[in-house]
């Protein structure tokens, strides 16, 4: 499936920002499965100060802020081909070793709630099946909302929150995954809705490393794997190593976020 | 006056006779009123005041700022014994290097079975953020300070290596510095090998790992957490004595995809920033987000060959006790040779044979926390009373892997001066090391610190030790 994207991203702030940096990871990559063909990021009222490649191969772009500015406003634009592949993105490559995305972090270490619902989990199974069975079980206890309770929610925490959006979604399924022994990770990324083609948000969902298949995506909010509708752009092990904007600044500026973002068929 | 016979004196031996590297040393002595060397020890503390050389002491709110105790007595290492501990070290720093290398990269280490995997899983000084990343020169340790400690004649041990950020080297050329200002005669009746050129060679050896970025004279700076760190003077001191800039996080900016500080002329670029702030404070972007030390960009900066951070993020876990354990197949599986410097026997007590074996026999061991530094939570088995022991005893058992344990060493002693004449003291020895692509440079000696009480094994200065200069002969 060929998919279009434009993604927008734009803050105003109510004072002058003397300095700011915003660290983006928004450069989604070609990879078995998702070809780019066509990517570009543009920056209004600040500037890119350098690209890297960060240790999960995410392209980062670190922006600046034109001094004293008031608005800035990232957009991203770009086609890309996507394969169907049921959710099988492969083996892990790299440097990385897999113990890594078995470590759990500020947003994904498990509170009783969570060690609960893993001790509750029946066991058996092929892997594949326990981890769907696994997202099933999330999006039952904890229904999807856009309603979303706050933006950096502990995955213990949104579970006792009563619905959740995408993020925390997949920060549950991360932890629980976890300690049933799967390596995971956070995939920040894009999905074509059918329904639409003017999308909230950009979405997010989790990968575990399963024996023989690799890296398998799953998709607590929408109830199944990714397909041929999704972009994947950068993975980390929580929303924090994967965010596709994060940002500092100095002085005492309130900020204002927008985002519109198209995704469509071409 | 060697009334503990026990250990190896580095002045007499186990004898009264001086060893030949002190043999003209003592003959100057001998012929010294030992009232006029007192007189002259309190000129030496006075100097210090002057110039400033104070350290702060965590954990005591009275004494913000302390004089580190100097012994006049010096310390001497025959060129020959040294030129073999140099030999060692050379070697021990390269095969930390590769190591470090490695850990990043592909862990070739782990793969061959020699190191487990948990060692660095564990660990929490290891830097997902380095995963990958290749420093300018391939240089993780530019600076390094390797902890010896001597039992006998010919006996060198390593205690513990300091890849993170060894600090002392102030104290190493200040206590030069003051020997030659009181006592020049000595240093023509004998020849001692100079360490006056490492700033120098600091500025030299930093430069040599400019980043790609940088185009001509690579422009270096300091970066100190500030005033309240207990080495505040020494970052002070080294941007001076090298020429560069003493900077603090708040200085300096990300500008045309460099680190650059703010000058009266505007901005200007960093090539080479040696950093005395610590890696999870170093940028709030990337580690600890609370941090106000750091500069936030500056991993992302360094990530695209912007800059080069001395030392590098993530080397730390070199420094672990661990690892430490771990140094002898380090050392030879890196450079295929047995390594020239031995470790001290070292029990792991995440491992339940030694944990039991640590637990029946504290009162024989110094047991040491894996990620702790500068003499803070350790325990001396011998020097500590039961109440200490049990005490210690209940943190071990509830947290093992936190813990590594050694047998007391019979550290040697070198006198220090006293009311009543020279009185044995135990030393230990940081040697400064300088690492860049073209070769490692040693300078002779180091940093030699002297536990000030009698019998006491703690020479760390946080717990009350002093300084000595530390002589190498010429050949």
């Amino acid at each position: 499936m060929r998919l279009t994207v434009q993604h927008k991203t734009h803050y105003t702030y109510d004072a002058p920002v003397p300095y700011g940096l915003q660290q983006i990871r928004l450069r989604p990559k070609s990879r078995p499965g998702q070809q780019v063909e066509d990517w570009q990021i543009e920056v209004k009222g600040g500037q890119v100060e350098v690209s890297f490649e960060d240790e999960h191969a995410n392209s980062v772009d670190l922006v600046s802020f034109h001094p004293g500015e008031t608005r800035i406003e990232i957009t991203c634009r770009g086609t890309v081909d996507v394969e169907d592949r049921a959710g099988v993105v492969g083996p892990q490559g790299g440097f990385v070793p897999l113990w890594l995305f078995e470590r759990s972090t500020a947003l994904t270490h498990p509170g009783p709630q969570i060690k609960a619902m893993v001790a509750a989990m029946s066991e058996g199974g092929a892997p594949v099946e326990q981890l769907h069975a696994l997202s099933a079980h999330i999006l039952q206890v904890v229904p999807y909302s856009t309603d979303q309770a706050a933006s950096d929610l502990t995955a213990e925490d949104a579970l006792s929150a009563g619905h959740a959006v995408c993020q925390d979604h997949a920060h549950v399924f991360i932890t629980a995954a976890r300690l049933m022994g799967y390596p995971a990770r956070y995939v920040s990324g894009y999905l074509k809705m059918d329904d639409r083609v003017e999308q909230d948000a950009s979405h997010a969902w989790a990968e575990a490393h399963v024996p023989d298949l690799g890296w398998v995506g799953f998709d607590v909010s929408n109830g199944y794997s990714p397909d041929a509708r999704y972009v994947r752009v950068a993975t980390g092990l929580d929303y924090r190593g994967a965010a596709p904007i994060s940002g500092l600044r100095y002085g005492q500026a309130g900020e204002q976020m927008s985002v519109s973002l198209q995704v469509q068929q071409q | 006056m060697v009334n503990k016979p026990l250990y190896f004196d580095e002045m007499f031996g186990h004898g009264t006779d001086a060893r030949l590297p002190y043999e003209a040393y003592c003959k100057w002595f001998n012929g010294e009123d030992n009232a006029r060397l007192l007189e002259k020890s309190e000129e030496a503390e006075a100097l210090f005041r002057l110039i400033g050389v104070t350290f702060n002491v965590y954990g005591d709110p009275d004494a913000t700022e302390r004089l580190i105790p100097f012994d006049l007595v010096p310390r001497i290492i025959a060129a020959r014994e040294w030129a073999k501990v140099a030999k060692g070290i050379e070697q021990r720093v390269r095969a930390l290097n590769a190591f470090l290398h490695d850990i990043y990269h592909r862990q070739e280490i782990v793969r061959a079975g020699r190191l487990p995997a948990e060692m660095l899983a564990r660990n929490e000084a290891f830097l997902p953020q380095m995963i990958g990343v290749t420093p300018p020169g391939d240089i993780y340790t530019h600076i390094v300070g390797t902890d010896l400690v001597r039992t006998g004649d010919d006996a060198f041990f390593v205690l513990e290596d300091n890849a993170r950020t060894p600090s002392g080297v102030s104290y190493m050329l200040e206590n030069r510095e003051t020997m030659l200002h009181m006592f020049p005669e000595l240093f023509s009746k004998i020849k001692v090998q100079s360490v006056s050129q490492y700033p120098n060679s600091l500025r030299k050896s930093l430069s040599a790992c400019a980043p790609p970025a940088c185009d001509g004279k690579p422009t270096l700076a300091v970066l100190t957490p500030g005033i309240h760190n207990s080495a505040y003077y020494e970052h002070a001191f080294l941007a001076d004595q090298m020429g560069a800039e003493l900077v603090e996080g708040h200085d300096l900016r990300v500008v045309d995809g460099r680190v650059a500080m703010r000058t009266t002329r505007g901005y200007k670029p960093i090539d080479v920033l040696y950093r005395r702030v610590d890696d999870d404070y170093l940028d709030p972007l990337t580690f600890n987000p609370d941090s106000m030390l750091g500069v936030p960009g500056i991993m992302d900066v360094y990530r695209a060959g912007g800059i080069t951070i001395a030392n590098a993020p993530g080397t730390g876990i070199a420094d672990d006790k661990a690892i430490y354990s771990y140094m002898p197949d380090i050392v030879e599986f890196y450079t295929g040779e047995k390594a020239i410097l031995q470790n001290v026997p070292t029990h792991r007590c995440s491992e339940p044979d030694a944990l039991k074996y640590v637990l029946d026999n504290l009162a024989e061991l110094v047991v040491k926390e894996v990620h702790g530094s500068g003499g803070y939570g350790m325990l001396v088995g011998p020097a500590a009373s039961k109440k200490e022991i049990a005490a210690f005893r209940a943190k071990l058992e509830a947290n093992p892997g936190n813990y590594i344990a050694q047998p007391t060493l019979a550290l040697s002693t070198v006198p220090i001066l006293t009311d009543a004449g020279l009185a044995p003291r135990h030393v230990d020895l940081r040697p400064f090391v300088l690492v860049s692509p073209d070769k490692i440079d040693i300078t002779p000696g180091g940093l030699t610190r002297v536990a000030l009480t009698a019998g006491s094994l703690v020479v760390n200065s946080s717990q009350g030790g002093g300084t000595k200069d530390t002589w190498v002969l010429e050949e």
